[in-house]
């Protein structure tokens, strides 16, 4: 009973949904949003259950103490005064536009310490890509020189430089995008799709079963 | 399971004609259009095309007929990378992607997890998952926890193998990015939906000299991978991974379906770009004959049958 009740929720569960796939989109557009709530609910729930182990394995961390136990500090601190600042300034925001003052401290550390720190992890891909880029593009094989010629076209014919060099470098650029590339790119899309296709069949007729915690 | 397999493609045999039947009747009450979308017939055929061909191989698979899987190098490397993690006293990360339960990719990941769970119990290994959604958190878990069960090894875990990080994308990054470097991994699993913090995630992990077997359905993250990790399971392979690492007949024969359905598709790719070069050749030379006897060219019959078939297939996929 453990694992039929779950499997028979999930292939009563994926019927209503491919059979929404197929009628009128304005027959089903209610019903499928209610799914969507459930979903959301449910998700908010378990959004709990990820705070708790957040909060259980830092304190964990502090108490063993060691020298990364300031991260956690840092962590636990953060997490309470975030919270706490939205919580309390929560709907102090009118009409008037009055703001609270915990509202301010929340909008504060989202603006100027958040929004960097993502903006910094983010950035941080450029110097990766170059390095990445480096280390694909030297021409040891003739498959990496032919990667490397490649690309070189490509990003010249994406710059003002490669016209100046030749007018015809963009097209070729173009020409590299829209049909080797593309073509690649369609394969292994279309084999993902139908991987999609055959994962949602086994789990909907319960021969992959993993996600329910095994096999049996 | 049978119950299902039957009632499923029971499902599908009947919504055929079910679809074609009534597709094209009126909705009374304000609702405009028809009752069934008749465009998605091509989807059904697809599904009942691929779903036939699974459950035929899952039988023979069951009778104990021999069925021949192709290898897949990114997989048999797993057990390697293992290997060395446990040679080295260093624990095995696993990163299944930022996505949700509801996304098949962090599915199928979590299919691998628990093959890669049974063995780092066996070994004694340490694994470590940081996820980024809650519900991923919890499965994760529960898959750990039964595949620390079903391998005689349920005193070897502990409820911090899983740990969810955070649920905002960059912050997951640093998160795990930091672990990487601080806890110096031997073996990194980077499987599931990823999207820009995927070379920023595999960049480290080589930074650190651990191998890295990674895998992604997005096509656009998949040179990242290719370019920063040891294997890489591209597209399809990580949906194939799961059956391919399971002992289960079954399973075996689901995946020999999928490539059944694989090559059913690119036979029909090849059999009808064959035949559009065909009447495009055969409508040419006719607008060729018109335009010589001095007449305007107008589309000929055979290219407007083109037409209609090429529009069918474009609305019916979206294009």
């Amino acid at each position: 009973m453990k694992r039929q009740i779950p499997l028979l929720i999930t292939f009563l569960s994926a019927i209503t949904m491919i059979v929404f796939y197929f009628l009128n989109e304005d027959l089903t557009k209610d019903y499928k949003s209610g799914i969507f709530d459930w979903v959301r609910i449910i998700g908010s729930f378990a959004l709990l259950i990820g705070i708790v182990n957040l909060l259980r394995v830092h304190f964990y961390k502090i108490r063993r103490g060691g020298k990364e136990a300031v991260y956690s500090y840092v962590l636990v601190l953060s997490f309470f005064i975030i919270t706490v600042s939205g919580l309390i300034g929560y709907g102090k925001r009118g009409a008037e536009g009055i703001v609270g003052a915990s509202f301010l401290t929340f909008d504060w550390m989202f603006i100027n310490v958040l929004r960097p720190l993502q903006g910094t992890m983010f950035s941080l891909l450029a110097f990766y890509v170059a390095s990445a880029a480096f280390r694909s593009f030297r021409a040891k094989t003739k498959e990496a020189t032919f990667l490397l010629v490649s690309a070189f076209i490509v990003m010249l014919g994406r710059v003002p430089v490669g016209t100046m060099i030749w007018d015809r470098i963009p097209v070729i650029s173009n020409w590299i995008m829209t049909y080797p590339t593309a073509g690649a790119q369609t394969a292994i899309m279309i084999g993902a799709a139908l991987g999609a296709v055959s994962v949602s069949l086994k789990i909907i007729i319960g021969i992959e079963r993993t996600y329910l915690g095994g096999d049996e | 399971m049978k119950k299902f397999s039957l009632l499923f493609v029971c499902f599908l045999l009947f919504s055929l004609p079910a679809v074609t039947a009534f597709g094209a009747g009126e909705i009374d009450e304000g609702v405009s259009g028809k009752i069934f979308e008749t465009t998605r017939i091509p989807v059904l055929i697809g599904i009942l095309l691929l779903g036939g061909a699974i459950v035929y191989f899952i039988e023979k698979a069951k009778k104990g007929q021999h069925i021949f899987i192709r290898k897949i190098a990114g997989l048999n490397a797993i057990d390697d990378a293992l290997g060395r993690a446990t040679e080295m006293g260093k624990p095995v990360l696993f990163v299944p992607g930022i996505m949700g339960i509801e996304n098949l990719e962090t599915l199928a990941s979590v299919s691998i997890l628990g093959h890669i769970a049974k063995k780092t119990a066996a070994f004694e290994t340490d694994l470590k998952v940081p996820v980024r959604d809650a519900l991923v958190f919890s499965t994760a878990q529960e898959v750990i926890k039964e595949s620390y069960l079903a391998s005689g090894r349920p005193d070897a875990f502990n409820d911090n193998m899983v740990e969810f990080v955070t649920s905002e994308q960059f912050g997951y990054v640093a998160g795990v990015n930091g672990y990487m470097v601080r806890e110096k991994p031997a073996a990194n699993f980077l499987l599931g939906c990823f999207y820009a913090e995927s070379l920023l995630l595999a960049e480290t992990g080589n930074s650190i000299g651990a191998i890295q077997v990674a895998g992604t359905a997005n096509p656009s993250q998949i040179p990242f991978f290719i370019t920063a990790c040891d294997y890489t399971l591209i597209g399809e392979e990580l949906y194939a991974a799961g059956a391919y690492l399971s002992d289960d007949a079954k399973a075996k024969g689901s995946l020999k379906g999928q490539d059944m359905g694989k090559a059913i598709v690119m036979g029909l790719i090849g059999f009808f770009t064959v035949l559009v070069i065909f009447f495009q050749l055969a409508s040419m030379g006719k607008s060729y004959e018109e335009f010589q006897k001095g007449k305007e060219a107008k589309p000929s019959e055979t290219e407007s049958a083109i037409t209609k078939v090429h529009n069918f297939f474009r609305n019916s996929l979206n294009f």
